[in-house]
């Protein structure tokens, strides 16, 4: 199964994700956005962050797991590749996320994005499908 | 992604209307500057709808405005320009935009092409060398704890403190670099960590600096009173924003305000447009907030400057005295501002949102530097890479018309996937070098996102904002190197 496809917006960049449940599609949502940023295939699991996040919603749980992401990535430069959703409900979220540290001499960055936002946010809880559209 | 196919009405050859009879719930008319050239691209996305959703949100007043370089954006348009009053109507993060104060500022200098030239490669080294770019750059700024705090509130003034630029600088900067009413402790922890390392850095995206060259002067008088001379006088562009600290400020606002929402009775067409009143709490927090981010991209792009003058006279071996950098001035093009403006005849204070847009007071307002008081504020609009940027300065029409506004930038046409799959980085940076525009940047797909065929022809742009008279052409210059972030 295609765990994402990107979507094409004029300014900017979004993307939709797909799971065997809806945790899996926020994995791969995850998975995603990290492949715009930078050549996953590079990137070695080595740093782990436990991610914990509670909302009121999955719409807000997904714009908040997306942006804690990017918050790691601007601040510690880490890198993400993969996602252990642990825990997961309706506005609920636990993860062990790993990846490396940014390397300038191994690993290629491709396109900053700046936040992921609410335009055509989507949780499709039938099809176990997400759907963001990130300012880059 | 479906035409637009809403309810238009051509009012002249650069103005078309919205009716608000097009969705019930709209407040005001939608009003899009543009020409028939034009149009056709603007139908084909999403960006009008999102011109008659803006036109949704309480307190706005005259029209739900787009500027000539509209774009389909997030939540508002990228172009779009709204104002609500203060007593009764909302501010809204999603119409300033994550990357709050992303702005530009033009140097001038006393050189010309040909002095310049035979050491373009040195020097755009050297400006790629003095100054962090790219993604996952830190800054070479060690703020002392506590010391972003003295970033947030003072802006430019921090950085011209710390022997950043100069005191001229903050004459020729909008807001003169330090917008009044920051309130750092309005500023979350999360926000601070991410802006602290990021100091001093251009960032990436459509991010960049630039050494260009004038070659068309339109109004005499008013470029002289800019410090622009003469076609082959060399300038240099500096365009970048707040960096993790402004998305992260946006990130935590717009949560904020999407739970508030339900307290004060406002729905919204699009959950991007989340708002609240202008003067609740979470109103003025928000604000508080913004101008903190704002003050930090302008202290960036006063230190980013400094580190390119330094460049710039080492490499060309002159003072900077003697290389005459002065400031001409910097815009923000992200923001919400409350300012006066006449509606019906009356003096009315207005949140002023632009996203994608530009502040362009005429001759005489208060607001801008004594040097500009009798030709109007300068209005800087970079263009893509390969083509022409242009220098404007504000009319009265603009403030009877866009309450000040006018557009920002020439505005995307192709989307990044597009823009990759139509040329690689490689193909970019060799038809520009081609061109004879030396290019530097950190991320080949980056550049490939970036090309000049992803872009409108900025001159397209002016053209309709130089025809309605929301600006006036002053000049226009072209890139002989860039660097990207």
């Amino acid at each position: 199964m295609k765990r994402y496809e990107l979507i094409e917006h004029t300014a900017d960049m979004g993307l939709a994700a797909y799971g065997k449940d809806l945790a899996g599609a926020f994995a791969n949502a995850a998975y995603g956005m990290f492949s715009i940023i930078a050549e996953l295939e590079e990137v070695k699991e080595v740093e782990s962050r436990r991610i914990e996040i509670n909302e009121d919603d999955a719409e807000s749980l997904l714009f908040e797991w997306l942006n804690s992401l990017l918050y790691y990535f601007d601040v510690e430069t880490i890198i993400f590749k993969k996602f252990d959703i642990m825990e997961f409900g309706e506005g609920h979220l636990k993860a062990d996320c790993c990846g490396e540290k940014y390397d300038a001499s191994r690993h290629h960055l491709k396109t900053g994005i700046k936040s992921a936002t609410y335009h055509m946010l989507e949780v499709d809880r039938a099809k176990n499908r997400v759907q963001v559209i990130f300012d880059v | 992604m479906p035409k637009w196919s809403g309810k238009l009405e051509k009012v002249d050859d650069f103005r078309w209307r919205i009716p608000k009879s097009y969705k019930p719930g709209m407040r005001v008319d939608g009003l899009i500057y543009t020409d028939e050239g034009m149009l056709p691209h603007i139908l084909e996305e999403q960006a009008l709808e999102q011109v008659a959703n803006v036109a949704f949100l309480p307190g706005i007043v005259g029209y739900s405005l787009a500027m000539p370089d509209i774009h389909w954006g997030y939540g508002f348009a990228i172009g779009g320009v709204a104002a609500m009053r203060v007593s009764d109507g909302v501010v809204s993060p999603g119409g300033v935009g994550f990357d709050i104060n992303c702005g530009v500022r033009i140097m001038r200098t006393n050189l010309v092409k040909e002095e310049v030239t035979p050491k373009i490669k040195t020097l755009i080294d050297a400006i790629f060398y003095a100054v962090p770019s790219g993604l996952g750059s830190k800054g070479a700024i060690k703020l002392r704890s506590g010391e972003i705090d003295e970033v947030l509130i003072k802006g430019s003034r921090w950085a011209v403190g710390k022997g950043y630029g100069n005191k001229e600088d903050l004459e020729t900067t909008e807001e003169n670099g330090e917008m009044k009413g920051a309130d750092p402790s309005r500023v979350s922890g999360r926000a601070k960590e991410r802006g602290t390392p990021q100091l001093g850095t251009l960032g990436s995206g459509n991010h960049f600096l630039e050494v260009a060259v004038v070659d068309e002067i339109y109004e005499t008088e008013i470029a002289e009173a800019m410090g622009i001379e003469r076609v082959g006088q060399v300038m240099l562009y500096v365009h970048c924003g707040s960096r993790g600290l402004g998305h992260q400020v946006a990130d935590d606002y717009i949560k904020v305000m999407l739970q508030s929402m339900p307290k004060y009775g406002i729905q919204v067409p699009d959950r991007q447009l989340a708002c609240v009143p202008v003067k609740s709490q979470e109103g003025q927090a928000y604000l508080a907030a913004m101008r903190c981010a704002a003050n930090y991209a302008w202290a960036n792009r006063q230190c980013i400057t400094h580190w390119v003058r330094e460049a710039f006279c080492r490499v060309m071996g002159i003072s900077e005295r003697d290389a005459g950098l002065e400031l001409i001035y910097d815009v923000t093009h992200n923001i919400a501002k409350i300012e006066d403006h006449t509606v019906n005849g009356k003096i009315e204070k207005l949140c002023v949102h632009r996203k994608g847009a530009t502040r362009a007071f005429p001759a005489g307002h208060p607001d801008i530097p004594k040097q500009y008081a009798s030709v109007g504020q300068p209005i800087l609009i970079p263009g893509d890479m390969g083509r022409t940027s242009y220098i404007l300065a504000g009319t009265e029409k603009a403030m009877q018309e866009t309450f000040g506004s006018t557009c920002h930038g020439a505005g995307r046409l192709q989307s990044r996937a597009a823009a990759k799959r139509a040329a690689s980085g490689r193909d970019v940076l060799a038809s520009l070098e081609a061109k004879g525009i030396q290019i530097r940047a950190g991320s080949l797909p980056g550049l490939a996102e970036e090309a000049p065929e992803a872009y409108k022809d900025v001159g397209d742009v002016v053209r309709v904002a130089h025809g309605a008279g929301i600006s006036k052409k002053v000049a226009r210059t072209r890139p002989i190197a860039v660097v990207k972030g």
